[in-house]
């Protein structure tokens, strides 16, 4: 591989100022632009984060109206889901999935583009909607009619922005299916590739599944609203929970979506730390597509109250249960990694470690609520809060979080600070649970999700959680800080960056070059 | 003050502590679920517990494995890595035991959940309707009805006031049950959709406009049972609350026998001409229990969502206009249409009250007799 | 400002995407205002297509050019063709919500909210028997007849058939490089498609005027013209798309082996015609 001439190529492609990121077709520049968003709309989801937990913080109406306290859950799931975590997995999508695979670039340059160039103008629309007459859409994130068909001028603006996304999505997911079918270098079999690309590959197909779904839905909210159509509406035939199905059918894959890719992060960083392949790699993949499979036949267990018939729960009851299977494959093959490895701890292993156990705690908990004659106990209260927070921050985010710290070294070619890693990572596991494990016990107690006050029981977990929440907030600020900082400058990092590291990426100079691969490298 | 505070959530953390320790959890502190007073929500606890020990159980091995493997099988101790990496037998063992256990929990769930869903051979039907933001309650068979909303006074709420005990957990009037009755609950909604929910009964159904939905409960002891709506369903979602009150079955007749009395009193005084003073002060209720939540006390409204009835050109028009606005709601809007909820002394008390207060002074009233000639 | 890399071409810098976003957004945020009656909508709506239109062309342009110019290798082709295999994919979907409400509504709202569901049926629609075709049991959008299948949806299903047959025949004259017959035979399909779109507008103004079968004619009105609006929208977007090959095979581009665009439309077309054979069953057949 000859990488000195690509190295001046790239000085020459640099010019361009600001301008060169809006035009940019380069895998990497626009990973970083993915990346960059995510975490910017990760700190404005996180800010709406705060003002809930401030007004939870006491019993009483303290800080915001109930209408807005509405539209801060609503836009804080909304941006979290679309804005951050989405994202922030398409932009690693693009940083490594050519490296991984040996490719020089993304196949579709331009469309990757298109895709991340409408999410700023997607987020900012939906943004604009908390300043329009009546604010913001406050229905929830899953905008159920009829109560969503009450919100103000934002309606409109709410659907559309939703489309864009989806256009997105649909875009970076065709590219990445295109990119991983068509540009692996020669002997890069299937059964070869890094778990991270395969995970993706599954992903991107759910997205494509899923994401038209989603927009067909919305649509007919917008029909209903404006065109005096009834899919909702029983009196002219329709019915509300029919659009629950939709939803569901969109929103069930949707958290596998949000999911998966941080099971290949994982796989990759705990292979690395333990210095040993990782255990079972083929029955990795078969069982991450045992879940995206399994994912399309569960949807209504997030409707078991809505009064389905009997044959239908039970059938949603055990197709859910079913999940746990193959998830619990991938967990036991992440343990046997570790067991009789040569571990060490350095900050992406610290999260991935936490990752496992977090996510499975979060997985017992999503187990729990499978079982429907007690699901009719948990449906919508913060046992449920808790359950979705212990995958997503502690699962999700987390990994992105190992993946930043694991890959930050190859992209940016300096070393991040170790000590602050460690103590970002440290802080942050501790107070994460401060922040989320009491409403495991607030939901249990009785506790409804999505209300603004609550009755004077729960004040004492809710101030522990209100705590945990702005101590975790607070750590972030720490996570910027490093991120920031190393791309600022730090100790040159080697290639290989990790002692224990395997897989093409690590072949690349640190930074790599501007086109991955110019030619083709050779897979044994 | 704050000491106070510190104190009471150190408690908790403690509680919280002894819990995750193995020592049962104490109640006060509200950490699990509660055993409830009907055959359903000890079903619904036992199976709780069960799948939770499960959980636990299996978190004990996993977690212990890999633990075990972080200490002791670390670089800086000098461990050499293995370099075994694939093995049929071990994947199959741990995707058949765990689908074992799985069958395990399926089977109580099943009987659990196939009892849920039986409302057959009930005792006592009621119709719960949701509405933006109260519930109505029909006794199907005795013909009693009424709405229950919100009791606790809003400088509680504005903390202006000490919380009370039942703090957001109070209403006007609960819904009285007998005990030991299989009570079948048909559940509805007016306008978006709400769900019924009584932790200590064991069952929640949502309330879907234009469709109705069953559950039932058979109370084992007497006593008062809170509970809040449990599905998002706008602003004052979160002050919706459910009061059931189980009496035993003498209490229960005698209460029902006074709400018919009272319904049948009402009735009558339909018929006969209400002075202004009568419609006003009864009309301030009503205007307090059905419409502050939207058009404020003051009648100013919320700008942007709820206009403002204090000066509006309904209120102060044609009267004819403002009760049909009233009665029919507007469709498509958050105004939704009292007639059917509101009976002919409330729709025209609340009516001349409306035309009346906040410097509306038209001066005329609407009476009893003219609503049901409007109906 | 292009190049290519161990053969796979790399567009450098590219204006059109930014300038779609722009396009897309002011559209959109322009028919959201509209739909909230604010009057500058239309003009920002139309501003949006124009800016759209533009994009479009432009980027197309430039593909095309590219392509005639030689600097697409076949693994180039390839992503093309994969990409456009999986939007197709994606439109399925889109179409399948639509399908599944209408099976929802059918198979289980309708029949529920009929009696399926005593007490639903009794408490609050008391009387009212479930049917299909309906409008609900408040008769929303009053009564209304509807369009059967044997008159005009049926020959619309043999001109869309056909023309699925003489799309084949002018993709043959292409590979046999007969120019003549592949233009003839394009041209051939575009006003199949065109007759299409014109007897189904004829169908929507008859439904409206004389059949009282609107949009708010309840559920059914609904389903019937979401999903055959879509479809309608789609075989416009078809047409459009199958012009502009017509036009560039008379203009001489594709060769018997390198023909993408060509391909791709095609692929198009078909998958319009096969959820038009999905409609035809479900919405006015059975
Ligand atoms: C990343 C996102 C993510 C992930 C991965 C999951 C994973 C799971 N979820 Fe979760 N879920 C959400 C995000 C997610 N969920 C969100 C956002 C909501 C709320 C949406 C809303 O209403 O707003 C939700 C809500 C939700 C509900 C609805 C609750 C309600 O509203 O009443 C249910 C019910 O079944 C559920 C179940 C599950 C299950 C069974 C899994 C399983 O995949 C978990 C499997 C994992 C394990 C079980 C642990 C590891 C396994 C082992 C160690 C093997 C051995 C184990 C056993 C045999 C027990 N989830
Ligand atoms: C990936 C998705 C994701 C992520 C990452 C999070 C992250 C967080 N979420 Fe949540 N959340 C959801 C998805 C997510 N959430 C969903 C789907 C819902 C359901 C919505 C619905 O009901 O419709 C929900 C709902 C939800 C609720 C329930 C609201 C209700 O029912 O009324 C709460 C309450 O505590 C909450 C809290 C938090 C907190 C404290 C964080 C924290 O982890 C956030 C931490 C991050 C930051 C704080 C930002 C970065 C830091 C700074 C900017 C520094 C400055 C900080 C300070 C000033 C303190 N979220
Ligand atoms: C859930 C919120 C809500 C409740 C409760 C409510 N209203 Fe309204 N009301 C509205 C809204 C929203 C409108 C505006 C409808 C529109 O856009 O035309 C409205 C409009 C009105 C108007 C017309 C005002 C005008 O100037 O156009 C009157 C009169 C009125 N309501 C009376 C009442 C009465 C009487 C009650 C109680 C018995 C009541 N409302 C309860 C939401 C509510
Ligand atoms: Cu009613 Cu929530
Ligand atoms: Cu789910």
């Amino acid at each position: 591989m000859n990488t000195a001439t690509t190295h001046d190529a790239h000085h020459e492609e640099h010019q361009g100022g600001l301008l060169r990121w809006v035009f940019t077709t380069n895998h990497k520049d626009i990973g970083t632009l993915y990346l960059l968003f995510a975490l910017l709309m990760f700190i404005v989801g996180g800010a709406m984060a705060m003002i809930i937990r401030a007004e939870l913080f006491q019993p009483g109406l303290q800080f915001v109206d109930p209408q807005f306290f509405n539209s801060m859950t609503t836009m804080h799931a909304l941006v979290m889901i679309f804005g951050a975590v989405m994202p922030a997995f398409v932009g690693l999508a693009n940083w490594l999935i050519p490296m991984m695979i040996g490719a020089p670039d993304m196949a579709l340059p331009r469309m990757n583009n298109w895709s991340f160039w409408i999410l700023p103008f997607a987020f900012t629309m939906l943004l604009s909607t908390l300043f329009m007459e009546g604010g913001g859409p406050a229905g929830g994130w899953t905008l159920y009619p009829p109560l969503v068909l009450q919100t103000g001028n934002a309606f409109p603006f709410v659907i559309f922005s939703i489309h864009l996304m989806g256009i997105s999505s649909i875009m970076g997911a065709i590219n990445v299916i295109v990119t991983i079918v068509n540009m692996r270098a020669p002997g890069m079999t299937l059964m070869k590739m890094p778990l991270f690309v395969w995970t993706w590959l599954i992903t991107a197909y759910l997205l494509i599944a899923v994401m038209p779904v989603l927009a067909g839905a919305v649509t007919m909210l917008l029909t209903d609203r404006f065109f005096d159509t009834s899919f909702f509406n029983a009196a002219g035939g329709g019915d509300p929970v029919m659009f629950q199905h939709i939803f569901w059918f969109f929103g069930h894959p949707e958290v596998y979506i949000l999911i998966l890719p941080a099971f290949g992060i994982v796989s990759q960083i705990i292979p690395t730390f333990a210095r040993k392949p990782l255990f079972g790699y083929s029955s990795m993949v078969y069982a991450t597509a045992s879940i995206a499979f399994l994912s399309f036949i569960v949807w209504a267990h997030h409707m078991f109250t809505v009064g389905m018939p009997l044959a239908g729960e039970l059938f949603f009851m055990y197709a859910t249960m079913l999940i746990a299977v193959p998830t619990g494959v991938k967990v036991f093959n992440w343990v046997s990694t570790m067991w009789k490895g040569a571990m060490t701890f350095e900050t992406p292993m610290l999260f991935a470690v936490g990752f496992v156990v977090m996510f499975t705690i979060g997985g017992f908990s999503g187990l729990m609520l499978a079982i429907a004659p007690v699901d009719f106990q948990y449906h919508d209260t913060y046992f449920v809060v808790a359950h979705f927070h212990y995958v997503l921050v502690t699962g999700a985010v987390f990994a992105i979080m190992g993946a930043t710290y694991y890959w930050l070294p190859k992209w940016t070619g300096h070393m991040y600070d170790e000590r602050l890693g460690k103590l970002h990572f440290w802080l942050s596991a501790i107070f994460v649970n401060i922040l989320f494990f009491p409403q495991h016990f607030l939901g249990l107690a009785g506790m409804p999700r999505r209300i603004p006050d609550y009755s004077i029981q729960f004040t004492e977990f809710n101030q522990i959680s209100s705590i945990g929440g702005f101590a975790f907030g607070l750590t972030q600020l720490l996570f910027v800080y490093i991120v920031i900082k190393t791309i600022r400058g730090g100790a040159r990092a080697t290639d290989r960056v990790w002692e224990g590291a395997h897989g093409l990426e690590w072949t690349l100079p640190s930074p790599p070059p501007y086109h991955s691969f110019q030619t083709a490298p050779e897979i044994k | 003050m704050w000491v106070e505070k510190a104190k009471r959530v150190l408690t908790a953390l403690a509680g919280a502590a002894s819990m995750l320790g193995g020592t049962t959890a104490s109640a006060e502190y509200g950490l699990n679920l509660h055993r409830g007073v009907t055959p359903i929500s000890h079903e619904a606890y036992d199976l709780h517990m069960l799948i939770f020990w499960v959980c636990v159980a299996i978190g004990v091995v996993v977690f212990g494995a890999m633990f075990i493997s972080i200490i002791r099988h670390r670089k800086s101790r000098g461990h050499q890595p293995a370099q075994f990496h694939e093995s049929t037998t071990v994947e199959i063992i741990w995707t058949t035991i765990p689908f074992l256990i799985l069958v395990g929990m399926a089977i109580p769930a099943t009987k659990a959940l196939v009892a849920m869903e039986d409302t057959r051979n009930s005792d006592l039907s009621i119709k719960v309707t949701g509405y933006q933001w109260k519930w109505g309650y029909d006794y199907i068979d005795s013909g009693v009805s009424f709405i229950s909303s919100l009791a606790t006074p809003r400088d509680q709420i504005e903390n202006t006031a000490e919380k009370g005990e039942h703090y957001l957990l109070e209403v006007d009037k609960p819904l009285v049950v007998p005990v030991n009755k299989k009570v079948r609950l048909l559940i509805t909604s007016n306008d978006v959709i709400h769900a019924w929910w009584v932790p200590q009964l064991g069952m929640k159904k949502d309330a879907i406009p234009g469709f109705v939905n069953e559950m039932w409960f058979r109370i084992d002891t007497e006593g008062t049972y809170r509970g809040q709506c449990a599905e998002l369903c706008g602003k004052d979602h979160g002050f919706m609350p459910i009061v059931v009150v189980a009496k035993n079955e003498q209490d229960y007749n005698q209460w029902l026998a006074a709400q018919k009395a009272a319904s049948d009193a009402d009735a009558a005084a339909a018929g006969r001409d209400w002075s202004k003073a009568e419609l006003m002060a009864r009309g301030e209720k009503v205007y307090k229990a059905n419409c502050a939540a939207c058009h404020q006390a003051g009648g100013t409204g919320v700008p942007g969502a709820f206009p403002a009835l204090k000066g509006s050109a309904v209120a102060t028009g044609p009267k004819a206009d403002h009760l049909k606005l009233v009665m029919n709601g507007r469709p498509g809007t958050a105004m939704a249409a009292f007639g059917g909820q509101l009976n002919d002394i409330e729709i025209a008390a609340v009516v001349t009250y409306e035309r009346n207060a906040w410097g509306n002074d038209t001066g005329d009233m609407v009476q009893p007799s003219e609503v049901k000639a409007a109906r | 400002m292009s190049e290519a890399h161990g053969g796979y071409y790399i567009p450098h810098g590219t204006t059109w995407p930014i300038i779609g976003s722009i396009g897309l957004t002011t559209l959109l945020a322009g028919a959201a205002s509209l739909l909230n009656g604010a009057s500058v909508g239309s003009a920002m709506m139309f501003a949006g297509v124009a800016i759209m239109l533009l994009m479009l062309f432009g980027w197309f342009g430039t593909v095309i050019r590219e392509s005639e110019g030689g600097m697409y290798n076949a693994q180039v082709d390839k992503s093309f063709r994969w990409g456009m295999a999986w939007f197709i994919f994606s439109e399925v979907m889109f179409f399948a919500a639509f399908f599944g409400a209408l099976y929802y509504a059918r198979v289980l709202a309708v029949p529920w909210l009929g009696g399926g569901d005593e007490v639903t049926n009794q408490m609050l629609w008391n009387g009212w028997q479930a049917a299909w075709p309906t409008n609900g049991p408040a008769d929303i959008g009053g009564e209304f007849e509807t369009i059967p299948a044997w008159g005009i949806p049926a020959i619309n299903t043999l001109l869309l058939l056909s023309s699925g047959v003489t799309v084949t025949f002018a993709h043959w004259a292409l590979k046999k490089n007969n120019r003549g017959a592949l233009v003839l035979w394009l041209i051939a399909t575009v006003a199949l498609g065109a007759t299409f779109l014109g007897l189904q507008a004829k169908e929507y103004i008859h439904a409206y005027h004389e059949l009282n079968l609107t949009l708010g004619s309840g559920i059914y009105g609904s389903t019937f013209f979401m999903l055959t609006g879509f479809h309608g929208m789609h075989v416009t977007i078809g047409a459009i798309m199958l012009t502009i090959i017509t036009l560039r095979a008379m203009k001489g581009h594709f060769t018997p082996d390198r023909h993408f665009a060509f391909e791709a439309v095609a692929w198009y077309w078909h998958f319009v015609d096969v959820v038009w054979l999905g409609l035809f069953i479900f919405v006015y057949v059975l």
